[in-house]
């Protein structure tokens, strides 16, 4: 299956990536004989087989509502870019009225 | 011997004997990183040498109070740089990590502390853990110590490559489709992936989290046991964590007449010659150890390798979405939001990093979903479902590690799928989630070392150990040591 130039840009923008000219060709180039390569799976009949997203026999996981440990506000900001008080300062998400 | 050339066991023996201090040997250790660091690398960060020595005191104060935590206890480690360190920097050879200094502690860090591990330092790895050579580092430079002009192989480049050159007693690395095991073979150690839930992912960078597992590499198969002991361990941090009753060193008793191997002819059509052979003459050693050797034949490799790429690329893509410039990490600033999410992903992660973003996003987009995504879990299924039927039929199953031995530096990073093809034999095992070991079995013509896969049910590493220190009492392939080593005397 070809991957066209214009896969790669609608892609990269649902990768919040960018990509000169010259990547972007080559990213067409290596998702296409990656895709190529990974067609192999149609040679596998799976329609009365389940889909596994995991291995384990495990379900959902709870445990009881218990306040326990966490980092301190001064930890857990410490690789903030930004901060203010005892919050992450981001950048501007919405633009003003 | 030199000292840090020496297993965990030998160590620990002098320990209890009061033969050695901890500080001697952090301090033989500190002293090889000094000689070959600039030849072969491995490391990215290596700690102040007070910090090792103070810890390596605070072991030898215990030690002479007669109250030793553990075999460990002591003993100069590393650990990859994908498993958070308090205080330390943790990059995942990454460039949009590089600055990142986590405010907690992994797991399996938590617990080689409490044993009183001496860490060392943090390894160098392909840019978070994607790769097959360590290669794809933004950050570091490690080469082969068995042939600086090789690769070392990857992800868990640099950890192999520490303990093969006598930089690290023993080292943890993460393995996602062979990470722990392709560059074990490739540097001559030994290295296993146990069964996924086994030990805790908690602290560890996620790549793909239902494949990534953490393990040991070490020397030889009684260290592996050792360290097993220490980080096999139910934790409620991780919601995957399954409780596991094991006591693996002391379950190791080198004896495994009927023992039943499996193994797949498949493999070997078309296997580079030399591999074949060595992966022949161990079997011919196994059988004469008392094993029976049955035929499997399960030919789904390609399919195992192609839904690897396709789950491994798609939970990746979703994992790397955290890396968005905002909360920590690098940011490099844009026009709006978008723009600073776009400038900071783009200039922060490299190219193999991006390819694997992209086709992730791929597979998990609208109109591809099932015929790539949903088809690949299908096939995980298909590959779990061979695997139970194999394991009523055998014990454990044996292959070749890798293709071949370490390849030139360089040379594989035109091709992402020529590469990808070094992941054939390992990624099975992450798929199914069962563990699997490499252990070296010979060398080829120029040297390189060649390593053997064993792998078994989960929850089957005891059965796994007891095969490779049974083979490792009658071979001495795991007791080579590279020219680099034996010239740093």
């Amino acid at each position: 299956m070809q991957i066209s130039l214009s896969d790669v840009e609608y892609l990269a923008e649902l990768s919040r990536l960018e990509f000169s000219d010259e990547e972007a060709a080559k990213m067409q180039k290596d998702l296409s004989s990656i895709i190529d390569y990974v067609n192999k799976l149609n040679d596998i009949k799976t329609e009365d087989i389940a889909a596994k997203e995991h291995i384990l026999n495990l379900s959902n996981v709870l445990r009881q509502d218990i306040v326990m440990q966490s980092l301190s506000n001064e930890e857990a900001l410490k690789n903030a870019y930004d901060s203010e008080e005892n919050y992450f300062k981001v950048p501007q998400l919405m633009e003003d009225e | 011997m030199k000292l840090c050339d020496m297993s965990i066991y030998e160590l620990s023996e002098m320990l209890d004997k009061k033969e050695v201090s901890s500080v001697e040997i952090s301090k033989d250790v500190l002293s090889r990183i000094s000689k070959v660091k600039d030849i072969c690398g491995g490391y990215l960060t290596v700690l102040d040498e007070n910090v090792i020595l103070d810890k390596a005191k605070e072991a030898d104060s215990r030690i002479s109070d007669n109250k030793r935590k553990s075999k460990i206890d002591g003993i100069p480690y590393a650990l990859k740089d994908n498993m958070c360190t308090k205080g330390i920097a943790t990059t995942c050879a990454s460039k949009i990590l590089e600055n990142f200094i986590p405010p907690y502690d992994c797991t399996v860090y938590e617990h080689l502390s409490n044993a009183g591990g001496v860490l060392v330092g943090k390894c160098d790895m392909d840019e978070f853990a994607m790769g097959s050579t360590t290669e794809n580092s933004a950050l570091g430079c490690t080469k082969n110590p068995w042939d600086v002009n090789k690769v070392a192989g990857g992800s868990s480049g640099g950890s192999a490559a520490v303990v093969s050159s006598g930089q690290a007693i023993f080292a943890l690395g993460s393995d996602t489709g062979g990470s722990i095991r392709l560059p074990s073979s490739f540097c001559g150690v030994s290295g296993i992936k146990p069964t996924y839930s086994a030990v805790s992912r908690y602290g560890l960078v996620a790549f793909a989290s239902s494949l990534d597992q953490i393990g040991p590499i070490t020397k030889d198969a009684r260290d592996a046991a050792i360290i097993l002991d220490e980080i096999v361990r139910y934790d409620n941090k991780d919601s995957t964590s399954v409780m596991v009753m094991a006591d693996y060193y002391k379950n190791l008793t080198g004896n495994i007449k009927g023992m039943k191997i499996g193994i797949d002819m498949a493999h070997y059509d078309g296997l580079n010659a030399e591999v074949k052979d060595a992966v022949f003459t161990a079997l011919d050693d196994y059988k004469a150890l008392g094993c029976e050797i049955v035929d499997l034949s399960f030919s789904h490799n390609d399919i195992a390798l192609s839904a690897y790429y396709i789950i491994s690329s798609a939970e990746a893509s979703s994992n790397l979405a955290r890396f968005d410039g905002v909360k920590y990490g690098m940011r490099i600033q844009g026009g709006d939001i978008i723009d600073t999410y776009v400038k900071t992903r783009s200039e922060g992660f490299g190219s193999e990093v991006k390819r694997r973003i992209m086709l992730g996003t791929f597979v998990l987009s609208s109109g591809y979903y099932d015929a790539y995504y949903k088809k690949a879990l299908k096939a995980r299924s298909v590959i779990k479902n061979n695997y139970d039927e194999a394991f009523k039929k055998c014990d454990i199953v044996i292959s070749p590690t890798a293709v071949s031995g370490a390849f030139e530096r360089g040379r594989k990073t035109q091709s992402p799928t020529e590469i990808y093809l070094s992941d054939i034999y390992t990624v099975t095992a992450n798929i199914a989630g069962i563990p699997a070991m490499s252990i070296p079995c010979g060398f080829t013509k120029e040297g390189m070392p060649i390593g053997l896969q064993i792998a078994a049910n989960s929850y089957c590493e005891q059965t796994i150990l007891n095969a490779a220190f049974a083979y490792q009492n009658s071979t001495n392939f795991h007791k080579q040591q590279p020219n680099l080593v034996k010239e740093a005397k």
